[in-house]
């Protein structure tokens, strides 16, 4: 067991480390779901697009009408996930890379 | 005073004050780390402009403006893929590019593979996106400044492809990074001043009422229906489903391409920290966003303002409509000599806008031949820092005579199809190999090398056989046919090929190394060993 974990790289175990795997699942859990959930919006208005054009021409305000709207919410959702994400990765990506990042580099070599 | 001489005086203070910068960050440039990555010292905000400057091509500012003018809906459809697309850029790439990766796409790529095949496969990619890429806008630039001039001599037209070329080639073989990096600051502010003037001074004068002025746009169209609703250029009632198809092809290849743009990588690499990577993609996606948002309102303003019929007896794609509503809402407003004024003022903002394009591509391109092919597939990773800058500031000359003899035969040719092809064969063949690479542990040589060719190679081919190049009128070879292909556009079938070969090619292979995965996870994610800004 001692030989193996010797034989180990620095990257190897801090991989292997509770730290860092908590690190890759804040990231993870968060971007993998977000990237599936706007992907999957932006394809619908798409479609909805191609594939609806009564639904979109629905006038609600004034000229402004259903695909006009979907479309400036495309705007608004990208706008909030990209300050959510910072948001996310201030608190919880930075301060365990940060930590595992100033452990590594003054580990000696 | 003409507007043309106006826009010319503007566009040479422009060339004077970019030239200035040039010259000064040559002297700042010493290592190779400048040349490529402008010393990775440039701020989040600087490089969120950058990434401005270098994105909104004269395709999106002219173009979509255009598109909007002429089709209304389906205009504004296509800007919001190209900003979707940044979500990915954002959430996936920036900040583990920055960390793990030096001066290319490819360092990333080859970072636990076999470098060799891996760089090569990369290299071409790149080069090949770049010049596509390159192509699209230096005909574009002949055909646009033919039209803002009234130059309708091919001879003059070839002239300006060779002018915008040899501009290019000084900003990036002097400058390097650091200098194209500042040129397409100046024009992102310059590009954002205008597009903001305009947008305003449209808005004044419909009593900032956007729904009155979407409804004076669409009644003057041929078709309001499809104007307001979509249909009127993609996926029209007369294509059927496979115009349907092709839309949806359009959409993800526009989504899924950006973050695979080698030309948009190599930003993530001139900030000092992961950190700042993804504040200048978040400054970059605020000033893309609301670019797009500006266009949305210059289009119907020039739908409304100038009317389609002008716009597209100028030019039928409707590449000018933004100039001419310029010149339609200053004169409006402010009488003759301020339509004069404004027209100018846009007009040298396109030129701006097509120079710092070009010359993002051009750095790109040539920094991928040296570092990838020259310095660690020819010389085996054995070449001095000193060759590797010389060669990439040699290739860089090369690429733009290449491409300025190119783009004066392509010359009248209908070429904009290479914008859309450049998005998929990146989305194809880089994205699926940058995803793999970060985020698969198995993903291996075999893996990087298929994912590439396959995405490169089958999105190539279905562009052969598809109606844009044969079949239609509107084709490159409108008398011959051998389009069996019926999409425009690629990518539908092009992206998961490119992911499906990445998967097996790393499934028919054995190699894997534990060790190197351990390293690339923990360095993306917390930036130990990322290389570090230089101190001058």
């Amino acid at each position: 067991m001692t030989t193996r974990q010797h034989d180990a790289s620095v990257y190897e175990q801090v991989q292997a480390s509770e730290r860092f795997q908590e690190l890759k699942r804040h990231f993870r859990s968060w971007t993998f779901p977000m990237t599936a959930a706007f992907l999957a919006w932006y394809l619908l208005y798409v479609v909805l697009s191609g594939w609806a054009r009564d639904f979109m021409g629905i006038k609600v305000l004034g000229n402004i009408n259903v695909g006009l709207i979907l479309g400036l919410l495309q705007f608004v959702s990208t706008f909030w996930i990209a300050w959510a994400y910072s948001r996310h990765a201030e608190k919880k990506l930075d301060p365990i890379a940060d930590e595992i990042r100033h452990e590594i580099e003054g580990r000696p070599e | 005073m003409s507007s043309q001489a106006l826009s010319t005086v503007l566009f040479l203070l422009f060339v004077a004050a970019t030239l200035g910068i040039t010259f000064w960050a040559s002297r700042q440039t010493k290592t190779a780390a400048d040349y490529y990555a402008g010393g990775r010292s440039f701020s989040g905000v600087q490089n969120g402009l950058a990434i401005g400057g270098d994105y909104m091509s004269a395709a999106s500012f002219l173009g979509i403006a255009g598109l909007i003018a002429l089709y209304g809906y389906d205009g504004f459809l296509y800007s919001i893929g190209f900003l979707v697309a940044w979500l990915v850029a954002l959430l996936l790439v920036a900040e583990l590019m920055r960390n793990s990766g030096k001066f290319t796409m490819a360092d990333v790529l080859a970072f636990r593979m076999s470098p060799r095949p891996v760089r090569t496969a990369a290299g071409v990619s790149t080069i090949t996106v770049s010049i596509f890429y390159l192509l699209a806008q230096m005909v574009g630039a002949g055909a646009l400044v033919g039209l803002l001039l009234g130059v309708t001599d091919p001879a003059a037209k070839a002239w300006t492809i060779v002018g915008v070329g040899v501009l290019m080639i000084v900003y990036v073989v002097v400058g390097g990074m650091k200098g194209t990096t500042w040129v397409q600051i100046v024009k992102a502010v310059l590009l954002m001043g205008g597009a903001t003037l305009i947008t305003l001074l449209v808005l004044g004068k419909y009593g900032f009422n956007l729904s009155g002025l979407m409804g004076e746009a669409a009644a003057q169209s041929s078709n309001p229906t499809t104007y307001t609703a979509g249909g009127g250029r993609y996926a029209t009632e007369a294509q059927g489903l496979a115009g349907k198809l092709d839309l949806i092809s359009l959409g993800l290849a526009l989504v899924l391409g950006t973050a695979g743009l080698p030309h948009i990588l190599i930003r993530f690499y001139t900030v000092p920290t992961a950190k700042d990577a993804r504040k200048s993609v978040l400054w970059g996606i605020g000033i893309i966003g609301t670019f797009y948002l500006l266009t949305l309102v210059l289009g119907f303003g020039a739908a409304a303002l100038v009317g389609s019929k002008t716009i597209a007896a100028q030019d039928a794609a409707g590449n000018t409509a933004a100039p001419q509503l310029a010149q339609a809402v200053g004169e409006a407003i402010f009488g003759e000599v301020g339509g004069t004024i404004l027209l100018a003022i846009i007009a040298a903002v396109a030129f701006a806008t097509i120079l710092a394009v070009v010359a993002g591509l051009t750095l790109a391109s040539s920094s991928s031949f040296s570092h990838d092919l020259y310095a660690h597939v020819f010389k085996r990773g054995n070449a001095t820092e000193k060759e590797e800058v010389l060669v990439a500031r040699i290739s860089a000359f090369v690429i733009g005579a290449v491409s300025i003899g190119l783009g004066i035969l392509a010359q009248g040719q209908n070429v904009a199809f290479l914008v859309a092809l450049a998005f998929a064969v990146a989305a194809s063949g880089n994205l699926p190999a940058i995803l793999y690479s970060l985020f698969w542990k198995n993903f291996n040589t075999a893996g990087a090398v298929s994912a590439i060719y396959g995405g490169l190679v089958s999105a190539l081919v279905l562009v052969i056989f598809s109606p844009v190049v044969s079949g239609k009128p509107t084709s490159l070879f409108p008398d011959a046919n051998f389009a069996w292909f019926p999409l425009s556009n690629p990518g539908l079938l092009s992206i998961p090929i490119g992911f499906l070969a990445g998967w097996l090619g790393t499934k028919l292979s054995k190699e894997y190394n534990a060790a190197k995965y351990a390293e690339i996870e923990v360095r993306s994610l917390t930036g130990v060993g990322a290389e570090k800004a230089v101190e001058h």
